[in-house]
């Protein structure tokens, strides 16, 4: 795989997956992500790895737990309802310190909802669908270019905190097509023979891969253990792109396939003479709060676009707090916003 | 008086730990924990192998048994062996599962590892009760049987029947081995051992999964002694579900 390739998005991000060196795939079909797990059932045992259809969701995470356990790059795909099905499992796996990659490309709900491209599962991502005092590595990708990038990062990071890692994509970014270059894959940094089965002889010692803790004083333990990687996942892995927001009156607010609706909403109101820009987060946990603690003195007022009912606009209140005014712009349903819905509400709040 | 030489005749096998399991008095869990180490032992496969333990009475087989080991989500151990399995060919995979953990909460995923003739070794433990959480009605409870959640007894009309896993599982073309046991008297125990290590020898020459279903006590949870718990087993229990090879590698 080398330079320029035009390639479906759901394609490109189970390629990047495999040029990270993930070889074991366990998934569960459901639109609007099929052509993830089709790709993989194709590529992988040509490169000597899996590609095992699961029964359900349930059994495809828990499949996830077991290949995870190995140490080998392991990653599953679903949308929506399916990763509630899995949100147990997702439990299990970060309290269990299992490193694997969750793509989750979202569509509409709730319940069976739609197959449209939407954002409303925000929530699910960053505050858990599973139980526990847990945390994903969150990653939003706003273009295919970004999503091949971030996936391939995302199985080093795994590795680096012992943690699930979800890229959250949404339906346009699957089903679109462009161009997109795979770069060289970093190296792997694996710590699989300090704590992963399979490697008793090696390492003098078996492997217990568990979650259980019923003595109080070591859940807790265990609890400040993960805690502390989350903390440091706050220290170094924050992602953020700001656009023209240095003389903004107007940021603009949005992730994943909004935020390019966003930036050509921005393009013609600059051609305008409108001072508007854009503060897009990247990482969604650990979320970029910082960006919108310390806004330039210029920022008038905070816009939110998104596709749901207004998720994402909790971090933007928890960053923003009451410096400047915050307004919302949401499309569901697989509705989504329009360049010239967000120039008009742009416009609205800026009174012109 | 000439010195008296001894000779050990019996110990715990090396794939045991030496901690004291948390087993109630008459519980044969401990009994099947043995023959699985035992087995694992005598194979000589202890630094290849790898556990699955349930949610249930057994979720600590894992502080007992000296392999790699995983703890499951309730009833998901099939899934977690079989990717682990295909992961890793060269190690021997099994799964510990009690009749809650397997029959009831995880039935989709034990059909479909068997059905995909995952290469994975199942002990299905089968005490016709829910132990760990305090008696009740378990998929493999027998009719007339009294449970906190039936107590009355388990109906037909209201509850169904009792599952019987092993004859269920055999109807399928991929299992290589499939067999039910006991382990509530010595005679039947040295069945078990030898039930159990057929299995992982089916594993072992890649015949495809193996489950070997074990008759097992629970005085507690039954209000019965445990002697008296051996002899419901056998004149409760075996009629209705029957020792024997239900399916044998080809």
């Amino acid at each position: 795989m080398s330079g320029r390739m035009l390639m479906k998005g759901n394609e490109a991000l189970a390629e990047a997956a495999i040029q990270a060196g993930c070889k074991y795939f366990f998934g569960y079909p459901i639109t609007p992500q099929n052509e993830i797990p089709e790709y993989m059932s194709k590529r992988l045992p040509e490169i000597g790895g899996v590609y095992l259809q699961a029964e359900s969701e349930v059994a495809a995470v828990n499949m996830i737990f077991g290949g995870a356990g190995t140490g080998e790059r392991v990653m599953t795909s679903s949308s929506s309802p399916g990763i509630s099905l899995m949100s147990e499992g997702i439990s299990y796996l970060a309290g269990a310190e299992l490193p694997c990659v969750l793509m989750n490309i979202v569509r509409g709900g709730p319940g069976l909802g739609g197959i449209l491209p939407a954002q409303s599962d925000y929530f699910q991502a960053t505050r858990g669908g599973g139980h526990g005092d847990y945390r994903l590595l969150v990653l939003a990708p706003s273009t295919l270019q970004e999503g091949v990038d971030l996936t391939m990062e995302a199985f080093g990071l795994a590795e680096k905190y012992r943690n699930p890692v979800m890229i959250l994509g949404d339906g346009f970014m699957g089903q679109m097509m462009e161009a997109v270059e795979f770069p060289s894959p970093a190296p792997v940094v694996s710590s699989k023979k300090e704590w992963a089965v399979g490697y008793t002889k090696e390492r003098g010692k078996r492997a217990v891969i568990k979650s259980l803790y019923l003595d109080p004083e070591q859940l807790e333990a265990h609890n400040a253990k993960l805690q502390a990687k989350y903390r440091a996942m706050e220290q170094n892995e924050v992602r953020y792109e700001s656009y023209q927001v240095e003389d903004a009156e107007v940021v603009l607010t949005a992730y994943g396939t909004t935020a390019r609706i966003a930036r050509s909403a921005i393009m013609n109101l600059r051609s305008q003479g409108l001072k508007v820009g854009m503060l897009r987060p990247i990482s969604l946990f650990p979320f970029p709060y910082a960006p919108f603690e310390n806004l330039p003195a210029s920022v008038r007022h905070v816009l939110v676009v998104e596709m749901s009912c207004g998720q994402l606009i909790d971090d933007i209140k928890i960053g923003v707090g009451r410096a400047v005014p915050i307004s919302f712009h949401g499309r569901v349903g697989g509705m989504c916003p329009t360049v010239e819905e967000i120039e008009e509400k742009i416009k609205s709040v800026i009174g012109k | 008086m000439g010195t008296v030489k001894e000779t050990k005749i019996f110990e715990k096998p090396e794939s045991m730990t030496d901690v004291i399991t948390h087993y109630c008095p008459g519980c044969t869990h401990g009994v099947a924990h043995r023959l699985v180490a035992e087995t694992i032992d005598e194979l000589g496969i202890r630094e290849r192998t790898f556990g699955v333990a349930p949610v249930g009475c057994s979720v600590f087989i894992y502080n007992y048994i000296d392999v790699d080991m995983y703890e499951a989500a309730h009833g998901r151990a099939p899934a977690v062996a079989s990717a682990a399995k295909r992961i890793r060919p060269d190690m021997v995979g099994f799964t510990y599962q009690g009749d809650g953990d397997l029959a009831s909460i995880g039935m989709a995923e034990i059909v479909h590892a068997a059905n995909r003739g995952e290469n994975i070794t199942v002990i299905f433990i089968n005490n016709a009760i829910y132990g760990m959480t305090g008696g009740q009605m378990a998929p493999t409870t027998l009719f007339g049987q009294k449970a906190t959640t039936c107590p009355l007894g388990r109906e037909a009309s209201v509850n169904g029947y009792p599952i019987r896993i092993a004859e269920m599982l055999a109807t399928l073309a991929s299992p290589g081995y499939i067999a039910r046991v006991s382990v509530s008297k010595p005679k039947y125990v040295l069945k078990a051992k030898e039930a159990i290590k057929k299995a992982f020898q089916t594993q072992i020459d890649k015949k495809g999964f193996s489950l070997v279903e074990v008759l097992s006590t629970c005085p507690t949870n039954w209000g019965l002694r445990p002697v008296e718990a051996t002899d419901w087993l056998e004149q409760h229990m075996m009629p209705y579900y029957p020792l024997g090879e239900f399916k044998l590698p080809e």
